[in-house]
């Protein structure tokens, strides 16, 4: 991205936890995953230690589809991190995937004003520093 | 048969300390000033505090033990009750809950309960802006790669979606900002006592996240408050009426609060009206937690006021300001007064019930509803306080 490469400020990378690793692991594949419970096999995001269904610590990171539909969405018009400080205003949207589960991610390539609940988008992948790959949003 | 905790404590001591740009005082400092304050308040001694709850704001961060920090302190000695209390702005409805059933169940006789948070900093030399709420805008984690911050942008999440499913309206937010400063301008208190407001005006406010603008966003304040609860004979005997605590309840719905739109006051309402035995019908002042202008309408709905998703036409309606359809919020509430989560109402509604509200006091003042909310629409608090235990 041409913001990186003209020195403007990055934007943060991921703080990688023991239970969200494999998450970032995928996303540098350029893969979505969520988690499953190998008991229940209820969907979650992000990464909980138990299921909060049944309360298995078993569980699996699985692929989806990376397509859904926005539920809600904001415009974020402060820059609380000088990594965003330049797209300020920029839209962040409640997506509902395919599989059900719900994930707060940046919506990109459309005007905030288009946005519309219930419009279908799907992943797209930012490359915010050397190794740290992070999951967008676009209309699909 | 009457609850047994029905009116059997009451609120003998309020203390406020200075809000807002108060600079000087770490949060330890002025709960102390606080719970100093309630006693005055009351005709009450330190050595008469046998039990003391803290909700510790943002700034308490290396006290992980707050309640023996502030017992320390305030050089408290032989507390027979002490706890550290956190459930967001709920945490005022449920440490005089704790109070309560402490003091009727004879663990101990007189209680403080305290907020306090010092979370402005001072101007920056040559800075245009005085003072930031940066504590508040906090993110880790993913939502932190997705330039996803803070408290507002979540609750903005939630009011997109109630003007998706309802039709709420940036107007009838707006007509919450503007009836709330109306009483704020008669609260000599109130960090926006001199800054008149109009609906034009809040629709010319800058945006902070949308939908919400920043007058749809409470107020940061440095500062402190405490209440002193005891027993509702004792506090008969003191300086001050005492404010009675018919009923209390709580409600924490669990799950997405996007999914309903609702918060945990359907839950915390049925246990403390059955307690109080009363209905809606009896409320004369109500004091609703107002972090934002949109809880203000979502509260309405969950108590019972209007239909769920009648908020916003409900309060453009009614909740007028002085001389309105609804006594509501009537000290200006976090919106215009000042931000000391859930103490910020329950503060007004004791101060209406004593009839103390000077320029902005309400007629009819029997009976008050004080509502607290915390985290995302996830934690909430109801007490039903009155003048009178008939």
């Amino acid at each position: 991205m041409s913001d990186r490469e003209s020195g403007a400020p990055a934007k943060p990378v991921p703080v990688v936890t023991p239970e969200m690793a494999p998450f970032w692991e995928a996303a540098a594949r350029h893969e979505l995953v969520v988690q499953r419970c190998d008991a229940c096999g209820g969907l979650r995001f992000p990464a909980r230690e138990r299921c909060s269904r049944c309360l298995s610590p078993e569980a699996t990171w699985v692929p989806v589809s990376g397509r859904g539909t926005v539920f809600s969405w904001v415009v974020m018009h402060q820059a609380n991190h000088p990594g965003f400080a330049a797209e300020v205003p920029y839209v962040v949207a409640s997506i509902e995937l395919a599989e059900g589960v719900r994930l707060v991610a940046q919506l990109t390539g459309i005007a905030a004003h288009a946005v519309t609940i219930g419009m279908p988008v799907e992943v797209w992948w930012d490359a915010v520093a050397p190794g740290a790959v992070v999951p967008r949003f676009r209309p699909a | 048969m009457p609850h047994p905790l029905r009116g059997a404590a009451a609120i003998a001591g309020l203390g406020i300390t200075p809000q807002g740009k108060v600079y000087g005082s770490g949060p330890v400092g002025l709960a102390v000033d606080a719970v100093r304050l309630a006693l005055d308040d009351a005709g009450l001694r330190r050595e008469d505090l046998d039990g003391l709850l803290v909700n510790p704001g943002l700034t308490w961060s290396d006290q992980t033990m707050a309640s023996f920090a502030l017992q320390q302190a305030l050089g408290l000695r032989d507390l027979r009750l002490g706890a550290t209390m956190n459930l967001g702005g709920a945490t005022a409805g449920a440490m005089v809950m704790h109070a309560v059933q402490a003091i009727a169940a004879g663990i101990c006789t007189t209680v403080a309960c305290v907020f306090a948070d010092a979370p402005l900093k001072p101007p920056a030399p040559g800075a245009t802006r005085a003072s930031s709420g940066a504590a508040y805008g906090f993110a880790r984690g993913f939502e932190a790669t997705q330039g996803f911050f803070g408290v507002n942008a979540m609750y903005a999440l939630l009011a997109r979606r109630h003007m998706h499913r309802f039709g709420t309206t940036p107007e009838q937010l707006g007509a919450v900002a503007v009836a709330q400063r109306r009483w704020a301008n008669r609260n000599p208190a109130a960090q926006m006592r001199d800054v008149p407001l109009t609906l034009a005006d809040y629709l010319a406010s800058r945006w902070v996240v949308e939908p919400f603008r920043i007058l749809d966003c409470c107020l940061v304040s440095n500062g402190g408050v405490a209440v002193v609860l005891t027993s509702a004979e004792r506090a008969r005997t003191l300086r001050k009426p005492p404010v009675y605590v018919l009923g209390m309840g709580q409600g924490h719905p669990g799950g997405d609060p996007a999914d309903t739109l609702t918060s945990g006051a359907p839950l915390a309402k049925r246990t403390a009206f059955a307690m109080a035995n009363i209905d809606l019908r009896d409320i004369d002042v109500v004091e609703l937690y107002d972090c934002y202008t949109f809880t203000v309408i979502v509260s309405l709905e969950d108590y019972g006021f209007c239909p769920k998703g009648e908020g916003g036409p409900f309060a453009a309606e009614h909740h007028g300001g002085p001389g309105g359809k609804l006594a509501l919020n009537t000290g200006g509430g976090q919106l215009s007064s000042f931000y000391m989560w859930g103490m910020t109402p329950l503060a007004e509604a004791v101060i209406q019930l004593r009839g103390e509200g000077g320029a902005r006091q309400v007629p009819r003042h029997e009976v008050a509803l004080v509502s607290g909310n915390g985290g995302i629409l996830s934690t909430h608090a109801t007490l039903v306080l009155s003048r009178h235990v008939a």
